[in-house]
């Protein structure tokens, strides 16, 4: 047995987090404030904002927009991203623009698109989408620069088609890079729709938080927040971890002999 | 009849070199380490951008299977999938396996064989394609004497089942050409040409090359 130097005992996973709840239960019962609601009073707006379906219809609508916009920042940075790896001109073209897309912040995009098109659904989709493709661009360069020229040659050699190129030969090598940008990609996303969200859509988290900051609600905010976390972890466990384990199998140790 | 010609490329590793190749020809390519022999064959499967030429089959190009020095299938695609994707169903796939002493593994993973196994599974790609022009990057470097043996009878067997495939083997081992070849090309030079050509029963030919090798006392 190998012993894993790095890894710790499952317990540790049960110490920070517990004791933060309860210091803020302790918090929130000393100071008994509206400002700062009880570990429970939030666990009861959630309950209620569930049962009367307010909590379902509004995170609906920011998933959606969560998934919109993901697949279409990972399509096109996925895009981008191989064809600047593979090509030094296309690179040097665009490099310039990657850094200056970078390094803009999240907010000047979105009240860029709502005043060019207006308050609409497109707007708000397309100010996440750009946010997020050079992220996505720059991950993915990474990779199809890694590439392995020797299975390419192979792949010429054995009259591959283009598309059996892409999926047998590239996507298995950029796979890394791709759950590296998907992972990155899906915080940092659903951060952005909520302030899309908050600052010019009637629906979404991002609009329940900006009606319970208007009432100083810190127990809908908390709520809300929450739920949407939970979600994200989710989607960590449903989707990506079985993908990782799925797509790492060949990984396997054991070798055969003859 | 497969034509082949090479121009001078841009790095003067290969200078200008033509030969017509014929169905059941057994070539051993020889020459000095380091010379351009598998940028050679990386010509002749038309892989070298800096190189113009290749080899023609009247009008067309012909099927070109390559064993490379390392085993080069996809580490993510078992056997059985490695050998799909170059066109033949799942009954050939399991032949072909069979045919270079790999049945039963068409579920393994290519890094889950030893090297000799993995090289016999890409000589099994090799022969998926039916070739007409099999060209092998030193098959036996690396292995166990044992090993090479076994894969050495292996490929004698599957020259002896496919008399109209053609052969370019680069080897550094006299013994290999010997055992293998009908012919031999032995590269040198500044560009590198070939230096002879001629047919291995030719005990001149044979010590020509081993003299060039440096390899004499085997002769």
């Amino acid at each position: 047995m190998i012993s894993h130097a790095g890894r710790a005992p499952a317990w540790t996973y049960w110490v920070v987090l517990p004791s933060v709840i309860l210091l803020w239960a302790l918090a929130a019962m000393v100071l008994d404030s509206n400002l700062l609601p009880a570990p429970t009073r939030v666990m009861a707006t959630l309950l209620d904002e569930a049962a009367n379906g307010q909590l379902w219809y509004h995170l609906g609508a920011t998933l959606g927009r969560v998934i919109i916009a993901f697949s279409v920042a990972m399509a096109l940075g996925t895009a981008i991203g191989l064809a600047m790896g593979r090509s030094a001109v296309t690179n040097a073209l665009f490099d310039p623009l990657l850094v200056v897309l970078l390094n803009l912040p999240a907010l000047v995009t979105i009240i860029l698109m709502y005043v060019w098109f207006g308050l609409v659904e497109t707007a708000a989709v397309l100010a996440v989408v750009i946010n997020k493709v050079p992220n996505v661009a720059v991950t993915v360069r990474e990779g199809a620069r890694s590439l392995d020229s020797r299975l390419e040659q192979m792949a010429r050699v054995y009259r591959f088609t283009r598309w059996q190129r892409f999926r047998e030969v590239w996507v298995p090598q950029l796979f890394p890079y791709l759950m590296a940008a998907t992972r990155g990609g899906l915080a940092l996303i659903w951060k952005i729709v909520l302030v899309v969200e908050l600052l010019g859509r009637s629906n979404g988290v991002g609009f329940q938080l900006h009606m319970a900051f208007q009432v100083f609600d810190v127990a809908t905010i908390l709520a809300y927040s929450l739920a949407f976390i939970t979600i994200v972890q989710l989607i960590e466990l449903a989707i990506l971890q079985p993908l990782d384990r799925r797509a790492n199998r060949w990984r396997q140790p054991g070798v055969a002999h003859a | 009849m497969l034509d082949l010609s090479i121009e001078p490329d841009d790095h003067a590793i290969l200078g200008e070199l033509s030969a017509r190749v014929s169905p059941g020809d057994r070539i051993c390519l020889l020459g000095p380490s380091g010379i351009g022999k598998t940028t050679l064959l990386n010509a002749i499967a038309g892989l070298d951008p800096g190189v113009a030429g290749g080899v023609r089959s009247g009008d067309s190009s012909p099927r070109i299977g390559y064993l490379f020095q390392e085993h080069r299938l996809l580490p993510w695609r078992t056997l059985q999938q490695n050998l799909r994707l170059v066109g033949v169903s799942g009954g050939e796939a399991e032949e072909l396996l069979m045919a270079v002493g790999l049945a039963g593994k068409a579920d393994y993973f290519p890094d889950q064989l030893s090297l000799g196994m993995a090289r016999r599974a890409a000589l099994a790609r090799c022969l998926a394609i039916r070739p007409q022009l099999l060209l092998m990057d030193e098959p036996f470097a690396s292995l166990d004497p044992d090993t090479a043996g076994t894969l050495k009878s292996l490929i004698q067997g599957i020259l002896d089942a496919h008399p109209g495939m053609a052969m370019i083997c680069v080897t550094h081992d006299a013994g290999d050409a010997e055992t293998l070849a009908n012919r031999l090309w032995y590269l040198d030079g500044k560009p590198a040409r070939l230096q002879w050509d001629g047919p291995v029963e030719s005990a001149g030919a044979v010590r020509h090359c081993l003299d060039g090798l440096r390899l004499g006392a085997r002769a």
